[in-house]
């Protein structure tokens, strides 16, 4: 396949770049065959999302979901692992972030949001240690196991709200609300204190520049640390890992526990930063966006960070379309699926015409 | 539990383990060629949408099942595509379909019925129908034999057909040509091509298959189990099928065991709120969690290995 | 060097003008693999009812040409005839089809099949198997009794020793009424008694009038079994002898070619104390078939012991049980203490804590990491040094990138550019990436195998003198090379490894290739 080369620069913007276009396209003459005007909707959306700062603030409330899902998506993809548990990862993170916040005292949030951070990331990362640890050790099937974790996670959940958690007398399988003391400062508050002013209503908070930092953290770990070095390395050549003395066991299962954790990290946003409560399904999907995310981001946590940011666009740009016309918000749901599609599945179909242009136009 | 209370969960078990079944021996054939196909709870879904869709509209429901059938192969063969055609990744793949069907399914159910993303109900042939079986009606004051009877009587059609189906995957896979191609192309496709068999069609075969069978599920859980189709009305089944063909270690006369067992949870967990086990309640979300737990049990490898076609997942790249 | 083509393709031409078509001729087939020729117009006789060899080294392209001829690749020039016929072999089935069968060296079967349903996959007579089942049971049994061939047909093929897989193998090319048989490498995994096993067959054969093609590079075989044999060489045919009038030297000389001799300047070697030393190594792979067959020798610090023998005799699991890579059975000492051969501390880290380095045989699989830079290779296996970790939290970068650009600029790495991905370097350049690392780690003891494979002459001399010169420094180096010249030309001391066994042993200036080259091949010391 030496022939079919392409530049690197290609490889990581146009490949991605054009798989994005031709998923855009089949959604274009999706909404036009419902007999919407695809212009129409694009302008739609993006006032909705980028209008005001009203519309900012969702974008990057879902943005900020994406983040963590993503990265964790992203991590475990640079060693060649496939988790597709970030959704009961993400729902365990909850599960740490309410038992955390209800059962220990917080004097101020600072502390609480300490505390919650150690319990999401905790459960999460439990939670994906067991599909890491029978993959390792026993060659489980991780993106099986970790199918099955989801589901799994999703009725201990609902055990635990409903059995445990759900204060007596009341019907609705939900925590109650957490402390006031534990409440999150929104982004209104932390722009407040540089006088910018920005909409109080939408739900973003400082998990924001959590999730921020975490690209962040996350870049340096795999590119300026030696436990990211052994991560790429097994993740591009087992042999040569084995080679250098790199254990796979020990780096799969390693790889699991920060991807479990940085899923699990999510409920600081949607569990503790918005609802202030856990409520069943809470996740809401965020998990399997990471997907979407991370394969649109070249499982790179900068382009996780600008992907997580378009598809936190289109879940607010989604919202207002389902508000103002006949588009139901699912029309994001099948954005999503055409980007795995293109950018996951069909690479290939993609890369071998770009290769094909590239030899032409050396051979030319 | 009384008898008749026992009857009728047994009755709904049947039902419930129809769509299961039907998946579960679609997931068996595309994985015994070697094509991962997690993408089923996607094509059972889009299969149900369209069925009752054009149950509906047309009044036939024999249509409408077509029309699942239809549309599920469809989807399959954009996993054929992407995953032995462009050896893309069968995981993504799968994954990418899910979705597809999760949005379509409403986007287009919106768009068509103004009903909030579902079908209008289903009454009279858009319907499916039941088949009394013989003598159910002369049995059924006759005690023990008479429930017993009834329990098998007074299905849809398609339940029969989805248990007809088990002996008929096992001649097929066992006692015909296609069927030995078939095992042979998922455990060592370089065996099937150096004995001048084309891989690439058998896989496409296996995939197109996949889709038929995912189409009767989707088909009779829209048209047959409920009235009508409901966003995200799949709810899983396909990843209980998935379950359960790993269960039964994707063999036929197991996969049925295994759907009539995860049928049955789920016949007792909509009938109870908590069960009693040997003097121990066993909560209702244990008994939904319970096909995943013992998947990943058997997973694991620690009651008997479930060891997956060899050649499974990976795209057939010819070497010496 | 083209003096013994030419001299050879006359005296085939001379040969071979026989009135009966040839079962196989194939004319000036050419295939390429990207820059790499594989096939260089190659063309061929074999006559019906013969056994004919084709012996070469690794690489020399033998597989690729009966991969050609299989249907399974597709030459990008020439033609084939079948009987006299031309014939187009566009896929196996046509190949199935004009009477052709293959025997790969990996074998094609579904492993968790019975006998029998490996047999029919592909050739059965109706949509239904029964009749098929029937048929096939009753050819095997008339295949069985006619050529040796018992095989029990509802066994699974997993439960099979190897040398009857192989029969499975050949009874699936008979089934399908193959006239034509072509074997690759076919005794590499058998027994002594199950390859003589296999030559009685292949004879049984053709006696019955079957024409039978054997690729392999052991030269014994050649001489005993066939009739006419070809020699390949870096893809082109170079001779083609009657087996009666060619000689095991003559095929070893051809199959090498008279290369420019690489001579190296060394002085005399000072060996020093014993760095390594090594008892009952023994290794029984996952298949079962014993690879190492209680190996014991030593190593002493400043000498090079060169380990010769054709490829796939044991030499490259020598290496990697050394590494660390593979657990064995035996006992082994570094420098008087213990070096476990198996258990956690068996392992590549482990064993450069014991300041043991490593120039893995495939650079491309092990040696490297392809798309990572050239730096970042520059860290494989030493990637917890503490030069190159300041902190935990930090692997330093530029100094790996620095430290990368002066091992480049002592190792005349082209391009010098530390930030290129390993994969773009030339295969030269690679080796030098590995050897830098590995050399200048300055360890006690140095595992090299085939360290100028698909290496440009140029840098072979430059690879070939720094390994002199980290003897002269007092390591111990341990050196596997499929190439004789290599190895005569490098070693202090040679063991010459055949079938697991270390064959014996020479001092490198009291022998030749010649003495070296029967050992090799099997023959018993004399």
């Amino acid at each position: 396949m030496s022939s079919k080369r392409i530049p690197n620069w290609a490889d990581v913007t146009l490949v991605p770049l054009v798989s994005v276009v031709l998923a855009f396209i089949i959604s274009a003459i999706l909404i036009w065959a419902i007999g919407e005007s695809p212009w129409a909707a694009v302008k739609m959306m993006v006032d909705g999302a980028f209008g005001s700062s009203y519309g900012w603030g969702y974008t990057l409330y879902y943005a900020t979901n994406f983040m963590f899902t993503g990265l964790a998506v992203a991590v475990a993809f640079q060693a060649r692992l496939f988790n597709i548990g970030g959704e009961g990862q993400a729902a365990l993170g909850g599960l740490g972030v309410a038992l955390v916040l209800l059962y220990l005292p917080w004097p101020h949030w600072t502390l609480a949001l300490l505390g919650a951070s150690v319990g999401a990331a905790l459960f999460g990362a439990l939670w994906a240690l067991i599909p890491g640890y029978l993959q390792a050790k026993r060659g489980s099937h991780i993106v099986i196991t970790t199918i099955m974790f989801n589901f799994i996670a999703a009725s201990f959940l609902n055990y635990m709200l409903v059995n445990f958690l759900r204060p007596v007398g009341s019907q609705d399988p939900s925590s109650p609300r957490f402390p006031d003391a534990t409440s999150l400062p929104k982004l209104h508050e932390i722009l407040g204190l540089f006088g910018i002013p920005f909409s109080k209503v939408p739900p973003v908070n400082i998990s924001l520049l959590i999730a921020v930092g975490l690209c962040f953290a996350v870049w340096w770990m795999l590119w300026r640390t030696r436990l990211g070095y052994q991560i790429r390395a097994l993740g591009e050549s087992e042999p040569a890992a084995q080679y250098a003395g790199i254990s796979p066991a020990r780096i799969t299962i390693i790889v699991m526990l920060i991807s479990g954790g940085l899923a699990g990290l999510m409920a600081l946003n949607n569990v503790m930063g918005e609802q202030e409560r856990l409520v069943l399904n809470a996740v809401e999907g965020a998990g399997f966006i990471g997907i979407a995310v991370a394969l649109m981001g070249r499982n790179h946590p900068f382009g996780v960070f600008l992907a997580a940011i378009l598809f936190g666009f289109l879940y607010q740009g989604g919202a207002e379309l389902a508000l103002w016309t006949g588009i139901p918000r699912e029309l994001i749901v099948v954005i999503q699926a055409l980007v795995i599609l293109f950018t996951g599945a069909l690479d290939n179909m993609v890369r071998i015409p770009i290769a094909k242009l590239f030899s032409l136009r050396r051979a030319g | 539990m009384d008898l008749a209370t026992l009857a009728q969960v047994l009755d709904s078990t049947l039902r419930l383990a129809t769509p299961l079944l039907f998946a579960c021996l679609a997931g068996l054939i595309s994985e015994r060629a070697g094509v991962f196909d997690i993408g089923l709870e996607g094509k059972i879904l889009a299969a149900a949408f369209l069925a009752a869709a054009i149950a509906y509209v047309s009044g036939n429901v024999w249509l409408g099942v077509l029309a699942g059938i239809a549309v599920s192969v469809f989807m399959s063969l954009i996993h054929g595509v992407a995953s032995i055609t462009f050896r893309g990744n069968q995981l993504i793949s799968g994954v990418a379909i899910n979705f597809l069907a999760a949005g379509l399914t409403v986007v287009i159910a919106q768009n068509w019925f103004q009903q909030g993303g579902r079908t209008p109900s289903l009454t009279g042939d858009a319907r499916m129908p039941t088949i009394d079986l013989p003598f159910a009606e002369a049995l059924a004051d006759v005690p023990v034999i008479g429930p017993i009877y009834g329990i098998f009587s007074g299905h849809a059609p398609l339940v029969y057909l989805a248990f007809l189906c088990v002996p008929a995957t096992w001649f097929l896979l066992f006692r015909t040509r296609f069927g030995l191609r078939l095992r042979a192309v998922g455990e060592n496709p370089a065996a099937v091509d150096t004995a001048g068999v084309s891989v690439i069609g058998l896989r496409f075969g296996a995939v197109a298959i996949c889709g038929v069978l995912c189409g009767l599920a989707g088909a009779y859980l829209s048209t047959g189990l409920s009235a009508g189709f409901v966003k995200d009305m799949s709810a899983g089944r396909g990843y209980i099928a998935l379950a359960a063909m790993i269960f039964a270690k994707w063999r036929p006369w197991h996969a049925m065991g295994a759907v009539l067992l995860f049928g049955l949870l789920e016949a007792v967990a909509n009938r109870f709120q908590s069960i009693e086990v040997f003097g121990l309640a066993l909560p209702v979300q244990v008994m939904q969690a319970l096909p995943y737990i013992l998947t990943v049990v058997i997973l694991a490898g620690f009651v008997g290995r479930a060891i997956p076609p060899r050649a499974g997942g990976s795209p057939y790249v010819k070497e010496h | 060097m083209t003096t013994v083509t030419d001299q050879a393709t006359r005296q085939e031409t001379a040969a071979s003008s026989a009135q009966v078509p040839p079962a196989i001729e194939l004319r000036g087939i050419s295939k390429a693999f990207g820059p790499v020729q594989a096939n260089k117009n190659i063309s061929i006789k074999v006559a019906r009812g013969s056994i004919h060899g084709i012996v070469g080294e690794n690489g020399a392209g033998k597989s690729t040409l009966m991969s050609i001829l299989y249907g399974f690749y597709k030459a990008d020039a020439g033609e084939v005839y079948i009987n006299g016929k031309r014939t187009d072999i566009p896929d196996s089935l046509a190949a199935i089809r004009a009477g052709i069968g293959m025997v790969f060296q990996h074998f094609k079967l579904v492993e968790n099949f019975t006998v029998l349903e490996n047999v029919i996959l592909g050739a059965e007579d109706s949509a239904l198997l029964g009749p098929s089942r029937r048929r096939a049971r009753g050819v095997l049994k008339q295949l069985a009794s006619d050529f040796e061939l018992e095989v029990e047909p509802d066994a699974l093929i997993e439960e099979l020793s190897v040398g009857h897989q192989q029969r499975v193998e050949i009874l699936k090319a008979l089934y399908r009424e193959a006239d034509i048989l072509i074997l690759d490498e076919p005794t590499g995994v058998l027994t002594p008694s199950e390859a003589d096993h296999l030559f009685r067959i292949l004879r049984g054969l053709k006696e019955q009038g079957k024409t039978i093609i054997l690729i392999t590079h052991k030269l014994r075989e050649i001489m005993d079994v066939t009739d006419e044999v070809s020699v390949m060489r870096r893809g082109e045919m170079v001779a083609t002898r009657k087996t009666a009038d060619t000689s095991p030297t003559e095929l070893a000389e051809l199959m090498v070619g008279r290369k420019v001799l690489l001579r190296v300047e060394k002085t005399k070697a000072q060996p020093g104390d014993e760095v390594l030393r090594v008892e009952g190594l023994r290794l029984v792979d996952a298949q079962g078939v014993e690879r190492l067959r209680k190996i014991g020798f030593n190593l002493r610090a400043g000498e090079i012991l060169g380990i010769a023998g054709v490829a796939g005799n044991g030499q490259s699991e020598l290496l990697e049980v050394l590494a660390g890579l593979r657990e064995a059975e035996g006992k082994a000492w570094l420098r008087g203490a213990p070096l476990p051969l198996s258990g956690p501390e068996c392992n590549g880290q482990a064993r450069r804590a014991a300041r043991i380095a490593h120039v893995p045989e495939d650079r491309h699989r092990r040696g490297l990491v392809l798309p990572f830079h050239a730096w970042e290779n520059t860290a494989l296996g030493y990637h917890n040094d503490p030069r190159y970790n300041p902190s935990p939290w930090r692997m330093d970068g530029a100094a790996i990138v620095a430290d990368t650009a002066a091992k480049m600029e002592r190792f005349d790495v082209r391009p010098p550019n530390p930030q290129l991905p390993a994969e773009g370097f030339s295969g030269g350049n690679q080796q030098k990436i590995v050897l830098a690392r590995e050399i200048e780690y300055g360890p006690d003891l140095l595992l090299v195998g085939q360290p100028t494979r698909g290496v440009d002459i140029g840098a072979i001399e430059f690879i070939h003198q720094r390994l002199i010169q980290l003897r002269d420094a007092g390591a111990a180096i341990l050196l596997v090379s499929v190439e004789l010249d290599e190895i005569l030309s490098l070693s202090d001391r040679i063991l010459v490894m055949f079938d697991g066994r270390i064959m014996g042993e020479r001092m490198a200036d009291a022998t030749d290739a010649k003495e070296l080259g029967l050992m090799m091949a099997g023959m018993t010391e004399t």
